[in-house]
C-alpha cells in the first residue's frame, strides 16, 4: 500500500510546528503544505521587529527550502485553499486547482479582524499581520508624517513602536478605557500609558474610530465622539479572527472556531485543525505557546498514536517594546469570590506586579517595569504548585541573577520548561549540552529552543554556563555587561530608532548606569551613526576628552598642539616658548609624531593656554585622528617622488576633529624610504613615481605590523579619496578601541577593497556624503565657540575659603 | 560637625565630579542620579583624581587605573584594596553643603 497524502493548509508557525512533530513519530504519510502567502514558513511573532528595524526579514524565517526538501515536503507557495470536498476528499485552490488527500490538517490560522467603519479601502491604510503588510507599512513610513494605529492591544503598541522609530509621530487610538485590556487591569493599563506615553507615543483611549478621512488616500480618522485625527499612515490593529471558511465548507462544527476535543479531533474523522483556528473548550488561543502544544497532540493523534491529551493552556503575553516590561499570564481579574489578589504598585518607579491566588494557587500575574521573574510565575501557575506559608518567599525577588544565576536555574527540576514557546524543558536542554551543544546558536539548532519570542535566552546560557563550563564558545563581542550587544547592533539601533545620546541607549538596551568601558564606546557610536547630530553627554567621556589634554600620572595634563605635516614656523615656535614660560611648564618635549608636547599644565589653565597658542587641539588626548607625519618630499629632498609635505597637510586638514574607534596615525613618504614610516601607519601614503601606493593596518606599538597595499593610484586626488573611502568604513565598522592593525586583519583586505575602492558608486558616495557630513560638524574644542567652557565648573575645583561660615542651623 | 555651602545644586553636572579644596583636606564631590556623595579626592591606588572618574550608578571609576570606589560607603570595590575617607554632604533648599568635624 502506498504512502497516505497528507494536505496541510497553511505555512504557518502553528502548521509547521505540527508538522516538525509528525516528522518526529512514526508515520506514512506523503506530506503536501498550501501556503497562500509567497514565503517560506516565518516567525510572525518577529513582524513586530523587523517593523521596528531590529530584525532583516532573513533573520525571521524558520524553515530553508533544505527542511522541505529534506522531509520530502511539497510546497505549493502562492496557492490559496478555497474549497473542500469532504466526499471525493479534494481540496481546491485558487488556481482552481483539486488536490486530493487521505488527510486534511487545516492550520488556517486567523485574519485580522477590521472592525466596521468606513474608508478602510484607502490607501495608507494597512492590517499588520504579515510579510507583505509589514514591507507595506515600511514603505508608507518612507514618507507619512503622522500615524494612527486604531487598537492599543500587543500588536498595535508594537506596531506603534515600530513605526515611530522610522520618524512618523504616532498616535494609538483604543476603543476600550484601557490599553492592553485584553491581558491587564485598569492601573496596569495606566502605567503602560505612561510608559509609552514617555516614548513620544500619544495615547487616546475610549476613543471609538468610525470613518477613515481622505480622498483616495487617508488623511485621518473620525471619532465616534465628533473629534478627529490628522493621519497618512493607519494601521489597524484590533485583535484576530479565527480564520474558518473552509471549514465551514467541509461541514465541520464551529463556534468561534473549529472546535476540537482534547484529542485535538475535529467533527469529522479525515480532517484535523490546529493553530489560532481552532477553538477547544470554549478557548481560543493567539499566542504561540499554546499552538505548539497543541501541535504536539495532534501529532500522536493523527500518526495514530492517539493518547496524550491536549488541555488546555495558560495564557501569558509578554510586550515587545525595547525599554518597556509588560508580562500578563492567566486569569488576571481576580473578581471571583473566591480569588484572593496580591499588588505592589510604585508610580514613582513605574514598578506594578499583581498576583491573583485562587485557593491558595497562583492562577494570574501581572508585572509591569520588571518582567525578569515572569518565567517563574508562569512556571508555578502552569504547575499549579501549592502557595501557602511555607513557601510564599516564592512570590517575591528571585534570588540575585548575578552571581548564582546559573545555580538558580540548575537548582529547578529537569521538567521545568525553560522555553515556554517550544516547550523544551530544563532536562532537555542540559542533555543537549552534554551531546556537544557549546553555543546558543548551537542549542537552538538542536532543541528549537529560544527560536520563538528569545526571552529565554538568559536562562538557556546559564545552562549552558553551569553544565559546559569554561568550553563554552564565545557567542558574539559584546560592547560590555553592561551594554550585552554588539557594536553592529548598537549601530543599527542608534539608526533606526534615534537614540541621540549615550543615556538613551543605557536605559534601553543596558543597565541604565554603564561603566568607563562602555559609556566611553557608546559615547563614539552615537556621534559616529548620527553623524555628529546626537546630543553630546559629557559625563560618559573620559577626563581627556572632558577637558581636551591628556591626563598624566599626577592628575596634571599635556598640551599638544596641532601642527599639520609636521610643519611649523618661527613664529608658532615662538608662541609654544612663550606660553611655557608664562605657565610655568615643567617639561617640553619633541613626541614621536613630529610634534610638541607641553606636559605638566594644570587644569585650571588649559583654557587660557589654548586661548594664548591660538593653535587648534592636535586632539592627543583622543581616540581620534591624530596627526599625518611628512617626510620632506620633492621640495627638499634630492630623491622625492612625491610631495608629501604638501599632500600631508591636506590629509590633515581633511581628517582633523574627527574622533574613530581607536586613534589614527597617518604617514605620507614621498618616496618608498619610507622616512616617516608610512607603512607602519593606521593610514600611509607612500610616493612611488607616478602614483602612489595607499597603505593601511600598519602599526609601530604594542603591536609591531607592516601596512597592507590597498591599492596604487596615479593621482593624488585619488590617494586622498582612496585613503577617505577606508577612513569613514573603518569609522562605521570598528569595534571601539579596535586599532586599524586589527580591524585590517578581522574584515580582511579583499573584503575592504570590495566594500571600498570595488564597491558600487551608490556606496562609495554614501561613505564619502557621511564624511562630509561628519567633518561638517567639526568645530575645534581649543580655538572657536567649543573651547567656552560648556559649564561653568568645566576646568575648575571648588576652594572653599579659609573664613568660611558654617551654616547656622 | 559643621556643614559649609560647596555649591548649589547645579554646580556640577549629572553624573560627573569636582574636586573641593578646603585648607589642607581636599575632597571629591559627585553628583550622581542617587544623590550627592563627597569622599577624599585621592585614589588609594595611586592618588588619582577621583573627581575627574567615570561614575557608574553610586561608584567611581579612577582615572588613571580604573579602581573602582563605593561612594556609599568608600570601599574600594574592584582592583584592589582599601577605602577612602567619606564626608558627608546634604542638599537643602537647592544648596549642597559638605560636613567637617570641629
Amino acid at each position: 500500500m502506498g504512502k497516505k497524502h497528507l494536505v496541510v493548509v497553511g505555512n504557518g508557525m502553528a502548521g509547521m510546528a505540527c508538522v516538525d512533530h509528525i516528522l518526529g513519530r512514526n508515520h506514512d504519510f506523503q506530506i503536501t503544505v498550501l501556503s497562500e502567502e509567497p514565503h517560506l514558513n516565518y516567525n510572525r511573532i518577529l513582524l513586530s521587529s523587523v517593523l521596528a528595524g531590529e530584525k532583516s526579514l532573513e533573520e525571521i524565517y524558520i524553515s530553508t527550502p533544505e527542511w522541505y526538501e529534506k522531509n520530502n515536503i511539497t510546497l505549493l507557495l502562492g496557492a490559496k485553499a478555497v474549497d473542500v470536498d469532504p466526499i471525493k476528499k479534494t481540496v481546491t485552490t485558487s488556481a482552481g486547482k483539486n488536490i486530493p488527500y487521505d488527510t486534511l490538517l487545516l492550520a488556517t490560522g486567523s485574519d485580522p479582524f477590521i472592525p466596521p467603519m468606513k474608508g478602510v479601502d484607502k490607501k495608507g491604510v494597512y492590517a499588520f499581520r504579515n510579510i507583505k503588510d509589514t514591507q507595506d507599512i515600511l514603505k508608507t513610513c518612507q514618507t507619512a508624517k503622522r500615524a494612527v494605529v486604531i487598537g492599543g492591544g500587543l500588536l498595535g503598541l508594537e506596531a506603534a513602536r515600530g513605526i515611530q522609530t522610522h520618524g512618523p509621530e504616532v498616535t494609538v487610538v483604543h476603543n476600550s478605557g484601557h490599553l492592553m485590556n485584553a491581558q491587564l487591569d485598569e492601573l496596569a493599563g495606566k502605567f503602560l500609558k505612561r510608559e509609552i506615553e514617555n516614548l513620544g507615543i500619544r495615547v487616546r483611549v475610549s476613543h471609538r474610530t468610525t470613518e477613515v478621512l481622505g480622498n483616495g488616500h487617508a488623511m485621518g480618522v473620525q471619532f465616534e465622539n465628533g473629534e478627529a485625527a490628522e493621519a497618512d499612515l493607519i494601521v489597524v490593529a484590533c485583535g484576530i479572527r479565527p480564520n474558518v471558511e473552509l471549514a465551514k465548507k467541509a461541514g465541520l462544527t464551529v463556534n468561534r472556531g473549529i472546535v476540537v476535543n482534547d484529542h485535538m479531533e475535529t467533527s469529522h474523522p479525515d480532517i484535523f485543525a490546529v493553530g489560532e483556528c481552532v477553538e477547544h473548550r470554549g478557548m481560543v488561543y493567539g499566542l504561540v505557546a499554546p499552538l505548539y502544544d497543541q501541535g504536539k497532540v495532534l501529532a500522536a493523534t493523527i500518526t495514530g498514536h492517539k493518547g496524550p491529551l491536549y488541555e488546555g493552556s495558560t495564557a501569558a503575553a509578554k510586550l515587545k517594546v525595547m525599554g518597556i516590561e509588560v508580562f500578563s499570564a492567566g486569569d488576571i481579574k481576580g473578581e471571583g469570590e473566591k480569588d484572593e489578589v496580591v499588588v505592589y504598585s510604585d508610580p514613582l518607579a513605574g514598578l506594578y506586579k499583581k498576583l491573583v491566588f485562587r485557593e491558595d494557587r497562583l492562577v494570574g500575574v501581572i508585572l509591569i517595569g520588571d518582567a525578569s521573574d515572569a518565567g517563574r510565575f508562569l512556571e508555578t501557575i502552569r504547575g499549579g504548585t501549592k502557595v501557602d506559608r511555607k513557601n510564599h518567599n516564592l512570590l517575591f525577588d528571585a534570588p540575585s541573577k548575578k552571581a548564582g544565576a546559573a545555580g538558580d536555574v540548575m537548582s529547578r527540576p529537569d521538567s521545568d520548561t525553560i522555553c515556554g514557546c517550544i516547550g523544551v524543558s530544563k532536562g532537555k536542554l542540559v542533555e543537549a549540552v552534554k551531546g556537544g551543544c557549546r553555543s546558543l546558536s548551537e542549542i537552538k539548532t538542536a532543541t528549537k529552543a529560544c527560536t520563538g519570542c528569545g526571552t529565554c535566552s538568559g536562562l538557556i546560557k546559564d545552562i549552558l554556563g553551569a553544565v559546559a563550563g569554561d568550553d563554552v564558545q564565545e557567542e558574539k563581542k559584546v560592547i560590555c555587561t553592561c551594554v550585552p550587544f554588539s557594536a553592529e547592533e548598537i549601530r543599527r539601533y542608534i539608526r533606526t530608532q534615534k537614540l541621540k545620546s549615550v543615556q538613551d541607549v543605557l536605559e534601553i538596551y543596558g543597565d541604565g548606569h554603564g561603566c568607563p568601558k562602555c559609556k566611553p564606546a557608546l559615547a563614539f557610536l552615537v556621534d559616529e551613526v548620527l553623524l555628529g547630530d546626537h546630543d553630546e553627554d559629557r559625563s560618559a567621556r573620559y577626563i581627556n576628552d572632558r577637558v581636551h589634554a591628556n591626563i598624566q600620572r599626577d592628575g596634571t595634563f599635556s598640551v599638544i598642539p596641532r601642527m599639520r605635516g609636521g610643519v611649523t614656523s618661527a613664529a608658532e615656535l615662538r608662541k609654544i616658548a612663550d606660553v611655557a614660560d608664562k605657565y610655568n611648564v615643567p617639561m617640553v618635549k619633541v613626541t614621536g609624531s613630529q610634534r610638541i608636547d607641553l606636559l605638566g599644565v594644570k587644569k585650571e589653565d588649559l583654557p587660557k593656554m589654548w586661548k594664548d597658542l591660538g593653535m587648534p587641539s592636535g586632539h592627543a588626548y583622543a581616540k581620534a585622528v591624530r596627526m599625518v607625519k611628512s617626510c620632506v618630499g620633492t621640495d627638499f629632498c634630492r630623491y622625492g617622488t612625491q610631495n608629501s609635505i604638501a599632500t600631508g597637510i591636506k590629509l590633515e586638514e581633511m581628517l582633523e576633529g574627527l574622533y574613530t574607534p581607536g586613534k589614527v596615525k597617518l604617514g605620507v613618504v614621498g618616496c618608498p624610504r619610507n622616512c616617516a614610516e608610512a607603512t607602519v601607519k593606521d593610514i600611509g601614503l607612500v610616493g612611488i613615481e607616478g602614483g602612489w601606493q595607499v597603505v593601511i593596518g600598519g602599526a609601530a606599538g604594542k603591536s609591531v605590523r607592516a601596512a597592507d597595499i590597498l591599492c596604487t593610484v596615479n593621482t593624488t586626488e585619488e590617494a586622498l579619496e582612496t585613503t577617505l573611502l577606508f577612513f569613514q568604513y573603518y569609522r562605521e565598522n570598528g569595534e571601539y578601541l579596535e586599532r586599524t592593525y586589527d580591524f585590517v586583519e578581522r574584515m580582511t583586505v579583499e573584503k575592504i577593497r570590495q566594500e571600498t575602492i570595488l564597491a558600487s558608486a551608490e556606496k562609495k558616495q554614501g561613505l564619502l556624503d557621511r564624511y562630509r557630513k561628519a567633518k561638517a560638524k567639526v568645530v575645534d574644542p581649543w580655538q572657536t565657540e567649543a573651547a567656552k567652557p560648556v559649564h561653568p565648573m568645566q576646568f575648575k575645583d571648588f576652594v572653599l575659603p579659609k573664613d568660611r561660615e558654617a551654616l547656622k542651623s | 560637625m559643621k556643614w559649609f555651602h560647596v555649591t548649589d545644586e547645579n554646580g556640577i553636572p549629572l553624573r560627573e565630579g569636582r574636586r573641593v579644596k578646603m585648607d589642607g583636606q581636599e575632597a571629591a564631590l559627585f553628583n550622581t542620579v542617587h544623590g550627592w556623595y563627597a569622599v577624599d579626592s585621592k585614589c588609594p591606588h595611586k592618588g588619582g583624581p577621583l573627581a575627574d572618574g567615570i561614575l557608574s550608578h553610586t561608584s567611581v571609576y579612577c582615572p588613571l587605573h580604573n579602581w573602582k570606589i563605593g561612594l556609599e560607603d568608600g570601599l574600594v570595590q574592584a582592583g584592589g584594596e582599601g577605602c577612602v575617607k567619606k564626608y558627608p554632604v546634604k542638599v537643602e533648599g537647592g544648596k549642597v553643603y559638605i560636613g567637617l568635624e570641629g
